[in-house]
């Protein structure tokens, strides 16, 4: 299988990576920093046994316009990509977002509409080679607004009715989409935080989401147990949401 | 990203300060005064000082950056740990030349206690194969040292205890094995002497040596013991597969403090020296069991209670002949303190880290709860020590007194010339170093 991973040098991302590349995949990142990725490259061809070589092109969130030419780059590596990996994006505390709005601006601008723009040009791209998987990391916080994450949860809730618009349309043509739906996972993005019970590790998101690709759902959520936790907030009365602080 | 957590040793000393957590530690090293890997050092050695509770944990930078198959020289980030480093390259059969006893270890880890294993007869110390080092200095500069560039601050580093700079980035020699498995020894030994004999005539025959010992009997059979020898196993004799990571058993809790008391740890140390058949045991194991069995049980520490427990491992120089040997454990016995595990290796020559711990003769290991009379009893211990020409390992330590080190060290001067011209004010320290060294609180 040929992936392409954008946010591999880091948390969740990396851990997808590793396990493609042991796995036999053929991986290929894009980011934002050269040296980082190279250095990213060196780890996974080591990891997959020097049998394939890793490549990189630039891709960076903030740019918009550098999203075409680096899928472009991925295509004409791999020959034929069976699966874009979207893990990269911004988390912020909630305190923080609403005392800064300038951070604000660039999170909802990273995390909706310039992660929307990389869709659409990845979309176009599977498409026109028959099909494909477009995988994009949204969160459990996407599911419903709680009190310590309602501007990153908006970002992710809108970028899933995104992803679930896009199955609805492109499906019969063949593009598969899968939004991921990360619980609480450690790593370095929510090394600042008390981790919650159920927090999961990396190494078992890259497990079900690798598994994903090869049998792609709309949703899933990871490390499956989230999927019983947001089930159980999404039924709590309006009442009860106004006076948790989870 | 920093967290608020309790920083402690594997012993549970510590405090409560910020672990500052990253993939990239050239931009979250600066300023901090340690770094710690897996938190497996037992003592203080990985604990930030009083006024400036910030750890760096280099965890997340686990990154290979090269491997040469023909060499097999391999450059790492230091938070890369062992046991990432055996499941990658077990299968290949390449290994680490000098392995400790737990695989939960990272590589800034192993060089900042340059760690030695069962094979330090032959192989010595990790530091014997390390090639070269990132650091970021107390200064802050981020350099590269070798045996040829700065050999200074490369030596100081190897067993310097984290205290001369923050290892960003480690290269060191991996060896070419001819199987996954190893072939093992074990032989039940009735007493010390014999113990002692054996030990010495396994070593000039076999690449890996070690032995437990009941510390609680006395009289005739003290030192009565298991003596493990192995090699790794020919691919003649190994499976063809290559061994499968075993299901770790957890501590769920604490355990209260009389579950370790001198009873409970007597009738555990008889169990384990009867239910070896008195007959020479024969076979091939993984290495997993082998090097690591205490990792077969995660957070074997809690067994300790919440107070905890502090190891103390010191080598007694062969020039004092079997002898200093049986002094040490007369007084271990005389002191009733009760170890879980004792543990003695013969150590070879003493390595080239300008603090490293081994030198040649008998390494006592053992575990030791912690209770009012615990710090009496390591002076009593370190005293004995410093009378027989000995010294103790850093890695392990918790208790020591600063006069007591001073003199097990005539070392420690030329050490600490190298690590002031690095770090003129002793920025980079630890609770270990404040402790010992006098470094600011």
């Amino acid at each position: 299988m040929n992936v392409v991973i954008l946010g591999a040098t880091k948390g969740m991302g990396r851990a997808l990576a590793r396990l493609c590349a042991e796995s036999g995949d053929r991986v290929f990142l894009l980011g934002r920093d050269a040296e980082d990725l190279r250095r990213s490259c060196a780890d996974l061809i080591v990891r997959s046994g020097q049998h394939q070589p890793v490549e990189f092109a630039l891709c960076d969130l903030e740019q918009s316009a550098s999203f075409e030419p680096a899928i472009a780059q991925a295509k004409q590596a791999l020959g034929h990509i069976d699966a874009i990996v979207v893990t990269a994006g911004q988390f912020a505390t909630q305190d923080d977002l609403e005392s800064d709005s300038a951070l604000l601006e660039r999170l909802l601008r990273v995390n909706f509409v310039n992660t929307v723009l990389l869709c659409e040009a990845a979309r176009k791209l599977l498409l026109a080679q028959g099909g494909g998987t477009l995988c994009v990391f949204g969160s459990v916080a996407g599911d419903r607004a709680r009190k310590p994450v309602i501007l990153y949860g908006a970002s992710k809730a809108g970028l899933a009715a995104y992803l679930n618009g896009l199955d609805h349309k492109y499906y019969a043509s063949g593009l598969r989409v899968i939004c991921v739906r990360p619980g609480f996972v450690k790593t370095g993005m929510t090394a600042g935080l008390r981790p919650p019970p159920f927090a999961g590790e990396p190494e078992q998101v890259a497990r079900d989401v690798r598994a994903a690709l090869r049998s792609p759902r709309p949703v899933i959520y990871t490390p499956l147990v989230w999927e019983l936790v947001m089930s159980a907030i999404s039924v709590l009365p309006r009442a009860v949401m106004r006076r948790i602080n989870f | 990203m920093t967290r608020s957590t309790r920083i402690v040793g594997w012993g549970g000393i510590g405090t409560e300060g910020e672990e500052r957590l990253s993939e990239d530690l050239v931009r979250i090293s600066e300023g901090v005064p340690i770094a710690r890997g897996l938190g497996r050092s037992y003592g203080d050695s990985a604990v930030p000082p009083p006024s400036q509770p910030v750890i760096l944990g280099t965890t997340l930078a686990d990154r290979i950056l090269s491997f040469d198959e023909s060499s097999g020289v391999l450059r790492a980030e230091s938070g890369l740990s062992l046991y990432e480093l055996n499941r990658i390259f077990l299968p290949r059969r390449f290994f680490v030349p000098v392995t400790p006893g737990t695989q939960f270890v990272t590589l800034g880890g192993m060089v900042a206690s340059d760690v030695h294993g069962k094979n330090h007869h032959v192989e010595g110390c990790f530091g014997e194969h390390v090639l070269s080092l990132k650091m970021r200095t107390g200064t802050g500069e981020v350099i590269e040292c070798s045996k040829d560039v700065h050999a200074d601050l490369f030596y100081a580093t190897i067993g310097g205890m984290g205290l001369t700079g923050h290892i960003l980035e480690v290269s060191f020699q991996m060896r070419k094995i001819p199987s996954c498995w190893i072939y093992q020894e074990t032989e039940r030994v009735a007493d010390l002497d014999t113990l002692l004999d054996a030990l010495g005539q396994a070593a000039e025959k076999w690449p890996m040596t070690v032995a437990w010992i009941d510390c609680l009997h006395e009289g005739r059979h003290m030192g009565r013991g298991i003596l493990y020898r192995g090699r790794w196993a020919t691919e003649q004799e190994a499976p063809a597969y290559a061994p499968k990571p075993k299901i770790r058993l957890r501590v769920p809790f604490q355990l209260p403090s009389w579950a370790m008391g001198k009873q409970s740890v007597r009738l555990f140390n008889s169990a384990l020296y009867h239910q070896h058949i008195p007959r020479v045991r024969k076979g091939i194991v993984s290495p997993e069991e082998f090097f690591y069995p205490l990792d077969a049980i995660r957070d074997w520490n809690r067994i300790y209670g919440k107070q905890g427990f502090t190891q103390h491992q010191a080598v007694l120089p062969a020039s004092k002949g079997r002898a200093a040997v049986r002094r040490f454990l007369e007084l271990l016995t005389s002191l009733g303190g009760a170890s879980f595990l004792c543990v003695l290796k013969d150590c070879g020559a003493q390595g080239s880290g300008m603090l490293s711990f081994p030198m040649p003769g008998t390494s006592i290991a053992m575990d030791l709860a912690l209770r009012a009379h615990t710090q009496t009893h390591i002076d009593r211990l370190n005293e004995l020590v410093i009378r027989e020409g000995g010294r103790i390992y850093l890695t392990k330590d918790a208790l020591t007194r600063p006069e007591h080190f001073a003199q097990m060290e005539p070392r420690l001067s030329a050490w600490q010339k190298v690590r002031d011209k690095w770090d003129p004010t002793h920025r980079v320290r630890s609770a270990q170093s404040v402790r010992l060294f006098g470094d600011k609180p």
